[in-house]
């Protein structure tokens, strides 16, 4: 053991542990759709089988409540896994593309094949969920992969190492534990994907990494989500969704609202709704609530007491904090400027800022002076306001009236875009991020006669002949016989 | 000087200029002005650049601009409209769907080989999806360069589009700069230091680099017409093509009879003396000319072989039993030479490619579906073409790029409006339906636990009543906001 209790040989044995990955995927193991589907169903059987000890872990490392590790670690996971082994199949099949008059008698087809061996980093905040929901699609898409996990979430990183080679083939799926030196190790190999959750500073290196090796990475980053409450709107609703958002995970979520942009109107008839919610959910005293979660390490807990006590604002709602249970209550401060410490960086704690303006022009100028968010959020019972700022902002994602919840559908692809990151997953995303579209074409040997068009020497007519018959299509030319 | 230039466009970006699709038409439009107007202008360049023929210019390079970009303004509004996505039960009363959005400025980095083309098509794409854009033409192939730096302006918004040209210290000034995208056509040693400068900035790219394609034939094919199609692909433009076939592998037996083959089909189509024919491309400029001759030092010429530096010309020339570890085979020849290595039937074929990187494009001569199928399942490339070469690229609905060394992310048609789009996720909800809501709300009890996982499961969903889940969905909404505490 090494001075941070990690096993050492474990950095040596990730050489071998590459080269028996490699090694497995080139024997063809991972091709065939019924070994993905085996797998997935055994990944199944890992949740089923441990969900008392996933909730176990999930509160080890933070606190977190029944009812949130349920939701948000285990059954949108599983969820994943059956969309993906009810569609697999289907995914896996070449699509058939349309084809100009200078090659109708060809199949011109996409195949979707593996990459290889991908490497997936996992984020302490949801440590399940976020190292598990990608791996669904790399073994859909018939790759090996390393699983890298958060240190930081001790708890769930050991019950990983250990269910994962009891569930998943050893041969083709490994999980290596270690900190930032390990990961830097492990960094130098060479993958064929790359996917890593966390922050913008690490990504850059992972990024540098990969360049080495041209290895493609999907980022999922973070940033300080906007959430623009303007216009008429159903206030005790508004105020249910947006505090059900911010707080789940006290806070630490990647698509959490960070800040709120509203009107001072708007912000004092929001106020008292707010307090009546966190009651709701929290009662009286949310410190002795079972379903508010803590902060995940002292360190962070330091941080986020740095800003409130930084912060220019004032503390309406919350602000009593417990170091020795890294607690930190339900905090809603107001009077925030655009220089306050607590819009320096992304919060990712029970933390909410209320900025007022004074139009929903200068709400969305702020927005779009920051970097583009992962989510953006706007509240707004008038359809207009809802378009205005979905047209005039980018951002990863974007959900009106509610947050995080876009999150959840395995139609939309979740990803960030600028600095909160590059590629996406969920539902076929996943399978489509972890697969390479091979473009195919097979020619016939007939009709040589007609290829004499494009060969030496050159002249006039052929062009002519060549340039109609590629930009001739599809529709309306199904009945020729010219060929 | 490169931050103002990017710095201003991205000022004119944020005014939202390109949003309107009518805007991205006008654009398009002008740029297929600019090529059927300039077109005796473009080849004049290419002449000199490569001393490529007239006809061998629109063939390769115009063409698939044209076609590309009557296809973006033909397809443009379906391209950039919200696409809808499949929902669970909790929003079967919300819009789900994607929405295309422009990444912002996009700086494409175009190559010499087919200057045009590299450089016109990725920017279609940038336009159609209402991006503004940096080109960055190769410096190598100078009059097109030129050219370009000069049309552009005379045609396109000059305040969303901008020509930089210049060399290395040029590009490299470039790169420091932030993109919201850097499409890179190029070497794959280039590719890293492209890929490192965006890591700088996290920004994507989208790279579209080389390696050696190869070209197995099978011993049971028509070898005439086999041996047509690739003389056509490996010469045209001098063998200066990412995805010509760089080398063929097939079996002992039937070398001879290929070498045979390709020199009636030379003669064809060059005639005795490929120099003075005008279909007959020359090398860029003498360090790759060097290069190139180099390479065939150990190897034994069947045919061709003549050359003269003064004219950048090496002739068609056929190398035959070439060795793996020869330097022909070390690296993307790029040039005007075809090595053949023998094989062993199909197996050590497929591992001898296998045994290297990832190529660009892959091609299989057989009338065997077996070993066709052997072929496409048993190894990796971009892109595929069997039976024939090059094809594959000209299919627009076919997404065309590389993997592991031959690059990443992909393009033509439609795929190039996807690349330079941002996908943005989006789920418009009302604040309706709250009821259905209440399940995930703390505190946490059984039933309220158990309702919501129900409603967050889609599995119930692939049938196509949507509608029949929303009521049932109505109802148990009202159920719940009854028996919920």
């Amino acid at each position: 053991l090494n001075g941070r209790g990690f096993v050492v040989w474990e950095l040596f044995a990730i050489c071998e542990v590459l080269e028996r990955l490699r090694g497995a995927f080139r024997s063809g193991v991972t091709l065939p759709v019924h070994f993905r589907l085996t797998q997935l169903e055994a990944m199944m059987s890992l949740f089923e089988d441990n969900e008392t000890q996933i909730i176990e872990a999930m509160h080890e490392d933070l606190a977190k409540p029944k009812f949130e590790a349920v939701l948000s670690e285990i059954e949108i996971v599983v969820n994943d896994i059956c969309y993906a082994i009810s569609n697999l199949q289907s995914w896996m099949q070449p699509t058939y593309v349309a084809t100009n008059l200078a090659t109708k008698l060809d199949d011109c087809f996409v195949r979707r094949e593996p990459l290889g061996v991908v490497l997936i980093i996992g984020a302490w905040n949801y440590p399940l969920h976020l190292i598990l929901l990608p791996l669904i699609g790399a073994i859909a898409a018939g790759n090996c992969a390393i699983l890298k996990p958060s240190e930081i979430s001790r708890a769930t990183e050991k019950l990983l190492a250990e269910l994962i080679p009891k569930y998943l083939s050893q041969e083709c799926y490994a999980v290596i534990r270690g900190g930032a030196e390990e990961t830097k190790t492990l960094l130098e190999n060479r993958f064929d994907h790359i996917f890593y959750t966390g922050s913008q500073s690490v990504a850059r290196c992972i990024l540098l990494a990969a360049a080495v090796h041209l290895t493609p990475v999907t980022l999922e980053l973070g940033g300080k989500c906007p959430c623009l409450i303007y216009g008429r709107l159903d206030m005790k609703a508004a105020a249910k969704r947006l505090v059900w958002a911010k707080f789940f995970n006290a806070g630490q979520s990647c698509v959490a609202p960070d800040y709120v942009l509203c009107t001072a109107e708007t912000r004092d008839a929001l106020l008292p709704f707010i307090k009546e919610t966190l009651e709701s959910f929290y009662g009286s005293d949310p410190q002795q609530s079972p379903d508010l979660g803590r902060i995940v390490t002292d360190r962070h807990w330091d941080r986020l007491l740095e800003l409130l006590k930084k912060s220019e604002g004032k503390i309406v709602i919350g602000g009593e904090s417990d170091k020795k249970t890294k607690y930190i209550a339900p905090t809603v401060v107001v009077d925030v400027m655009e220089s306050d410490a607590l819009m320096q960086e992304e919060i990712f704690g029970p933390i909410l800022p209320i900025l007022t303006i004074k139009s929903l022009d200068e709400a969305i100028y702020f927005v779009n002076e920051r970097e583009k968010p992962l989510a953006l959020y706007a509240f707004s019972d008038e359809s207009q306001v809802v378009n205005t700022v979905l047209e005039r902002t980018c951002s990863g994602g974007f959900c009106s009236n509610d947050g995080i919840v876009h999150m959840s559908l395995p139609g939309l692809p979740f990803g960030g875009v600028g600095a909160s990151g590059m590629g996406n997953y969920h539902g076929r995303w996943g399978f489509e991020t972890f697969s390479h579209k091979r473009g195919c074409m097979m020619r016939s040997w007939l009709l040589e006669r007609v290829n004499v068009l494009r060969y030496p020497p050159y002249n006039e007519s052929n062009l002519s002949w060549l340039r109609w018959a590629t930009t001739a299509k599809k529709k309306g030319w199904a009945g020729c016989s010219v060929m | 000087m490169e931050k103002q230039v990017v710095d201003g466009l991205r000022e004119v970006f944020q005014s939202g200029r390109s949003r309107p699709l009518q805007y991205r038409k006008q654009q398009l439009g002008a740029l297929h002005r600019l090529i059927t107007e300039h077109q005796e202008d473009i080849e004049q360049a290419l002449k000199q650049d490569l001393n490529r023929n007239t006809y061998n210019t629109s063939l390769f390079e115009l063409i698939s601009i044209e076609n590309d970009i009557k296809l973006a303004e033909s397809e443009m509004a379906d391209w950039a409209a919200p696409r809808p996505v499949k929902k669970n039960l909790n929003s079967a009363l919300d819009d789900v769907y994607i929405k295309p959005e422009p990444l912002g400025v996009v700086l494409i980095i175009g190559t010499w080989n087919y200057p045009w083309a590299m450089i016109l098509q990725p920017l279609v794409g940038a336009i159609a999806a209402g991006n503004a854009a940096v080109l960055k033409p190769s410096e190598l192939s100078e009059h097109s360069a030129r050219l370009m730096k000069e049309l552009l302006p005379l045609y396109l918004d000059k305040e969303m589009y901008q020509v930089v040209t210049g060399g290395v210290p040029e590009t490299q000034e470039l790169l420091r700069q932030r993109f919201d995208h850097i499409f890179y056509t190029g070497s794959s040693a280039v590719g890293k230091l492209v890929m490192e400068a965006a890591a700088r900035h996290l920004t994507p790219v989208t790279l579209e680099l080389g390696g050696k394609s190869p070209c197995y034939v099978d011993k049971n094919c028509d070898i005439a017409v086999a041996c047509r199609r690739i003389t056509w692909g490996k010469f045209a433009n001098c063998g200066q093509t990412c995805i010509a076939p760089d080398y063929i592998l097939c079996e002992p037996s039937i070398q001879d009879r290929i070498v045979e083959e390709i020199q009636k089909t030379l003669l064809e189509f060059y005639q005795t003396d490929p120099k003075s024919s005008p279909d007959y491309c020359r090398i860029i400029n003498t360090r790759h000319f060097d290069r190139v001759l180099a390479l065939m030092n150990e190897c034994t010429i069947a045919l061709g072989g003549e050359s003269d530096r003064s004219q950048c010309y090496i002739a068609p020339t056929v190398l035959k039993d070439v060795l793996p570890h020869f330097k022909i085979m070390q690296e993307e020849i790029f040039g005007p030479l075809l090595p053949i290595v023998t094989v062993n039937g199909l197996s050590e074929a497929i591992q001898f490619i296998n045994a290297r990187e990832k190529p660009l494009a892959l091609y299989v001569f057989s009338s065997d579906k077996t070993v066709i199928k052997r072929m496409l399942a048993e190894t990796s490339s971009g892109g595929v073409t069997v039976n024939d070469v090059l094809m594959h690229y000209t299919v627009d609905t076919l997404p065309f790029g590389g993997v592991g060394n031959s690059g990443m992310g992909r393009y033509h048609g439609k795929h190039t409006f996807d690349q330079l789009s941002h996908h943005r996720a989006c789920l418009i909800k009302s604040f309706a339906m709250e009821g259905l809501n209440d399940a995930r709300y703390p505190p946490l009890t059984a039933a309220r636990l158990r309702k919501a996982k129900f409603f967050m499961q889609h599995r119930l969903c692939s049938c196509s009543g949507i509608c029949v889940w929303a009521v049932i969905a109505n109802l148990l909404a009202i159920g719940l906001k009854d028996n919920v505490p």
